[in-house]
C-alpha cells in the first residue's frame, strides 16, 4: 500500500455499514435474578446510550444492595444442585451456551458495537469468536478437573460475585462466568454501568440453554452495586476486573474474610522495538498495541520504547500509519477507530493528554475529522517523553501512545519495568536470543514478541504487581474457582 | 562431667548474610517452656525490618537467576548442615517447645527431611505449573512461573522449627528472598538455622531472619512498598492479620492468610505455588511453505 502516492491519506471508501437489522433492543431491561427479569427492588433505572452518537439504545434496571442480597440468595440456592451434577452434565451447559454464542454471534457483534463504541471489525472478529472459544475451552475442563493438577476431586468455591469492565463487556463476562460454572460455582455478575446490554442479551441465551435458574445472575449497576457485591458476606469468590484503585479498595475490603480473590487491575505495558526489528511489521504491532479497542485495554502497549538509532524511522513509519487509520461510524466494516466508551472516559483521556503537553512532551495527533455528536478522540502520539511525564507512569486508557528512548537492552528493560504495572509487555527484534533474554527479565504477566494483543482462552492471562493477582484462562484458570 | 561453666551463645540477627544485633541495641528474654531463662534475643526494630528488605531485594536478581538446579544443590545443603549439628537443634528445640528430647529429635528430623522435599521441587515445579498452551493460531505459547520477589514470611508461633523451615523453604526454592519474622516467645532454632544457612552456600540475604515482637515489627513489612508477598503463618491475633492483609492491599501484595496447619503433614504444593507468577510469552511460529505443515 505504500507505494501509491496518496498513501499518506486515508482511501476513501463508500460507507460499508453493518445492519442493526439483526438486533432487538427492547425499550427497558430488567436485573436477571433467579431465572426471571425483574425490576430493582428501588425502581432506579438508567440509560445505556450509544457512544458514537449518544443515541439512547434502552433503559435498564439499577440493582441496589437489596437487589445484590436477593441475587445472591439465589445464586446459593442453586449452588446446591449446580455443584453436585455431574461435571460431564456441566460441561453440556456450558458448550450449549458456547454454540448459542455463535449462532447468534453476528446479533451480537452488532449490539456490542452499538454499546460500546467499539469498530464491528473488533467485535466481530475478535470479541466474538473468543466469547465462544472461552466458553467452549472451559465447557471441556468441567468433567476433567481431577486431571486438572489441582488433587482429586478439587471443589468449587460456592457463589462468585464478579465484577467487569465495559472495554470488552461479553469477552469479560466470557472470562468470568465460563470457568466459574464449569467448576461448579454459581455467579452473581455486574456489567459496566455503560455497557449492560450484551450481558443482559446473555441471560437470554442462559435461558435458550435451559441453565437452571440462579446459576447465572446478571446485576446492571454502578459502582455502589458492585461494591455491595463484593463484600457481600454470603459471596465466597469475588473476581474484579477493572481499576487498580478499585482493586486495590477490594483486596481491603476483603481483608480478615475466607474470600478467594483474582483482580485483573491497570496496566502501562512497553512496547520495546529494537534496531533490527522488522520494522513495518513493528509498526502494525505498535498500531495494534495501542489503538486496538481504542487504547481501552488494560494490556495496551501505551508506552513505546525505541531504540534511538531507529526513531526517526519507526516514527515516521508510525505518523504515516496512523495517518490511515479510519475513524468514525463503528459499524461501518472499513472503519479502524470507533467511538471512546463515555463522556467521563473522553474527559479523563484529555485530561491526561492536556497534562502531557503542559509537562512538556510534544504531542502529534493523526489528521481525522471527528464526527460531531458521540464522544471521539483522534490516535495520538507524544514524544519528548520522559519516564517522569504523567503520560508515561499514569494508565490513560485510551489512544494515546507514549514515544521514550533507550540504548542497551538493559536500559530498554529497566525503563520497561520502571512503573507500578506488570501486565504485557512487546519486544521486536529479529534476534532471538535477545528475545528470551528480554523477555526473561521483564516483570510482566504476558509478553508479546514480534506480535502484541493477541488472546487465547488456553493462555493464561494476568499480571505481575499493581496490574493484580490470579490468572484467567487456560488451566492456570481453574484454580481461581477452586478450594485448592 | 567437669564442673566447667558452659559458654553462652550471645543470639544475633541474621541479616544480609551477617549476623548484626538490632541497631536499636535491645534485647529480650527468652525461656523455656518452664520459665527458665535461656537467652537474650535481639529485640528488633521497625529499622531492622526496613534493612531486612533491602538486603532481601539486593538478593533477590541474583538468587533467582540461579539454575533451579543449583538451588536445589544448596537447599540440600542446607539439610546437610543441619544433619551434622542435629544435637544442638534437638536442645534448642525440647527448650522451646517443652518437648522430650526424643518428641524434638522427630520434629528436627522432619524438619531437615522437609528441606530435602523442597530441595527436589526447584527443578521440577515450572514443569508442574507451566507449560505450553495450544492457542488457536500460529504462535508459541508458553507459560512459565516466576518468584514474586521479596516475601515477608511470619513464622509459626508454636511450631518453632519445623514450621519455620516449612514456611521458609517453599519461599526460596522457587527464587524469592525472605524476611522471616521468628517465633516470638521461641526465636532461638530461627537465630541458630541462620547460622546454617549461612554456611550452607546460600548467598546472604536470600533469608532474613529477625526476633522480637510480632505486632511491632510486621505492620511495617505489610505496608513496606518493596514488599511483593506476605505469609501471615504465625499471626495469631485475628485483628492483626486483618490489619496486616489491610496494609498489603497498598501495593497489592500476594497475602497468604493464617489457617490451621499441622505441621507434620504432607505439605503439598500450596506454600510453594503462593509466592508465584505466571507469565506468559507469546512468537509466531511461521511457517516454512504453502502446506503450512511440517508432516
Amino acid at each position: 500500500m505504500t507505494s501509491t502516492p496518496s498513501a499518506s491519506a486515508a482511501f476513501e471508501y463508500a460507507p460499508a455499514p453493518e445492519s442493526r437489522s439483526v438486533v432487538d433492543i427492547a425499550p427497558s431491561y430488567g436485573l436477571f435474578i433467579d431465572g426471571e427479569f425483574a425490576e430493582a427492588a428501588d425502581g432506579k433505572v438508567f440509560k445505556t446510550v450509544s457512544p458514537s452518537t449518544e443515541e439512547v439504545l434502552s433503559e435498564v434496571a439499577q440493582a441496589s444492595s437489596e437487589d445484590v442480597d436477593r441475587a445472591v440468595k439465589a445464586a446459593r440456592k442453586a449452588f446446591e444442585k449446580w455443584s453436585a451434577l455431574p461435571g460431564a452434565e456441566r460441561a453440556k451447559y456450558l458448550f450449549r451456551i458456547a454454540r448459542i454464542i455463535q449462532e447468534r454471534s453476528r446479533e451480537l457483534a452488532v449490539l456490542e458495537t452499538l454499546d460500546n463504541g467499539k469498530p464491528i471489525k473488533e467485535t466481530r472478529d475478535a470479541d466474538l469468536p473468543l466469547v465462544a472459544a472461552h466458553f467452549f475451552y472451559y465447557a471441556g475442563w468441567a468433567d476433567k478437573l481431577d486431571h486438572a493438577g489441582y488433587g482429586a476431586d478439587p471443589r468449587p468455591l460456592g457463589v462468585a460475585g464478579q465484577v467487569i469492565p465495559w472495554n470488552f463487556p461479553l469477552l469479560m463476562l466470557a472470562w468470568k462466568i465460563a470457568p466459574a460454572l464449569a467448576t461448579g460455582n454459581t455467579v452473581v455478575l455486574k456489567p459496566a454501568e455503560t455497557t449492560p446490554l450484551s450481558a443482559l442479551f446473555f441471560a437470554d441465551i442462559c435461558r435458550q440453554a435451559g441453565l437452571p435458574k440462579g446459576v447465572v445472575n446478571i446485576l446492571p449497576g454502578y459502582g455502589d452495586a458492585g461494591a455491595a457485591l463484593t463484600a457481600h458476606p454470603d459471596v465466597d469468590k469475588v473476581a474484579f476486573t477493572g481499576s487498580t484503585a478499585v482493586g486495590k479498595a477490594i483486596a481491603r475490603q476483603v481483608a480478615g474474610t475466607d474470600k478467594k480473590v483474582t483482580l485483573e487491575l491497570g496496566g502501562k505495558g512497553a512496547n520495546i522495538v529494537f534496531d533490527d526489528a522488522p520494522i513495518d511489521q513493528a509498526v502494525e504491532g505498535i498500531v495494534t498495541g495501542i489503538f486496538f479497542n481504542q487504547g481501552q485495554v488494560c494490556c495496551a502497549g501505551s508506552r513505546l520504547l525505541v531504540q534511538e538509532s531507529v526513531q526517526d524511522e519507526v516514527l515516521d513509519a508510525l505518523k504515516r500509519r496512523l495517518s490511515t487509520l479510519r475513524l468514525g461510524d463503528p459499524l461501518d466494516k472499513n472503519t479502524d477507530i470507533g467511538a471512546i466508551n463515555s463522556a467521563e472516559q473522553l474527559a479523563r483521556i484529555t485530561a491526561l493528554t492536556e497534562t502531557g503537553e503542559a509537562e512538556g512532551a510534544e504531542r502529534w495527533s493523526a489528521p481525522c475529522e471527528l464526527p460531531s455528536s458521540g464522544y471521539w478522540f483522534a490516535p495520538t502520539l507524544f514524544t519528548n517523553v520522559t519516564q517522569a511525564h504523567t503520560v508515561a507512569r499514569d494508565e490513560i486508557f485510551g489512544p494515546v501512545l507514549s514515544v521514550l528512548t533507550f540504548r542497551t537492552p538493559e536500559e530498554a528493560v529497566a525503563k520497561a519495568n520502571n512503573t507500578q504495572y506488570g501486565l504485557s509487555a512487546g519486544i521486536w527484534t529479529e534476534k532471538g536470543s535477545r528475545i528470551l533474554a528480554v523477555a526473561d527479565r521483564l516483570r510482566a504477566g504476558v509478553i508479546w514478541a514480534n506480535t502484541f494483543n493477541k488472546f487465547d482462552p488456553t493462555s493464561p492471562f494476568g499480571g505481575y504487581k499493581e496490574s493484580g493477582y490470579g490468572r484467567e484462562g487456560g488451566r492456570h484458570g481453574l484454580e481461581a474457582y477452586l478450594d485448592v | 562431667m567437669s564442673d566447667r561453666l558452659t559458654v553462652l551463645k550471645t543470639y544475633k540477627l541474621y541479616v544480609g548474610g551477617k549476623f548484626p544485633r538490632s541497631e536499636s541495641g535491645r534485647v529480650y528474654e527468652v525461656t523455656d517452656s518452664k520459665n527458665k531463662w535461656l537467652a537474650n534475643a535481639p529485640l528488633s526494630s521497625r529499622k531492622d525490618a526496613r534493612d531486612a528488605v533491602v538486603a532481601a531485594r539486593k538478593a533477590q536478581g541474583g538468587w533467582a537467576g540461579k539454575t533451579a538446579y543449583l538451588r536445589g544443590q544448596i537447599l540440600y545443603r542446607v539439610a546437610e548442615m543441619l544433619e551434622g549439628r542435629k544435637d544442638q537443634f534437638v536442645r534448642e528445640v525440647a527448650d522451646a517447645e517443652g518437648l522430650s528430647k526424643s518428641k524434638a529429635a522427630v520434629v528436627v528430623d522432619a524438619a531437615i527431611d522437609r528441606w530435602v522435599w523442597y530441595a527436589g521441587w526447584t527443578d521440577k515445579v515450572a514443569q508442574i505449573v507451566g507449560g505450553g498452551n495450544p492457542v488457536a493460531g500460529p504462535f508459541f505459547n508458553l507459560s512459565s512461573p516466576e518468584p514474586t520477589g521479596v516475601v515477608t514470611v511470619v513464622a509459626p508461633q508454636e511450631s518453632s522449627f519445623l514450621g519455620l523451615v516449612s514456611v521458609i523453604a517453599p519461599v526460596i526454592a522457587t527464587g524469592n528472598t525472605a524476611v522471616v519474622i521468628a517465633s516470638e516467645n521461641s526465636p532461638l532454632p530461627a537465630l541458630s538455622l541462620g547460622e546454617v544457612l549461612a554456611t550452607s552456600d546460600l548467598p546472604g540475604g536470600v533469608v532474613n531472619i529477625l526476633s522480637g515482637r510480632t505486632a511491632e515489627i510486621t505492620p511495617s513489612l505489610a505496608s513496606h512498598q518493596d514488599v511483593n508477598a506476605i505469609d501471615l503463618a504465625g499471626v495469631e491475633d485475628d485483628d492483626l492479620a486483618k490489619e496486616l492483609e489491610v496494609a498489603a492491599a497498598d501495593n497489592l501484595k500476594r497475602v497468604v492468610r493464617p489457617q490451621p496447619v499441622d505441621w507434620s503433614a504432607d505439605p503439598g504444593t500450596h506454600r510453594l505455588t503462593a509466592f508465584l507468577e505466571t507469565k506468559t510469552v507469546w512468537h509466531p511460529t511461521g511457517s516454512l511453505g504453502a502446506s503450512g505443515s511440517s508432516y
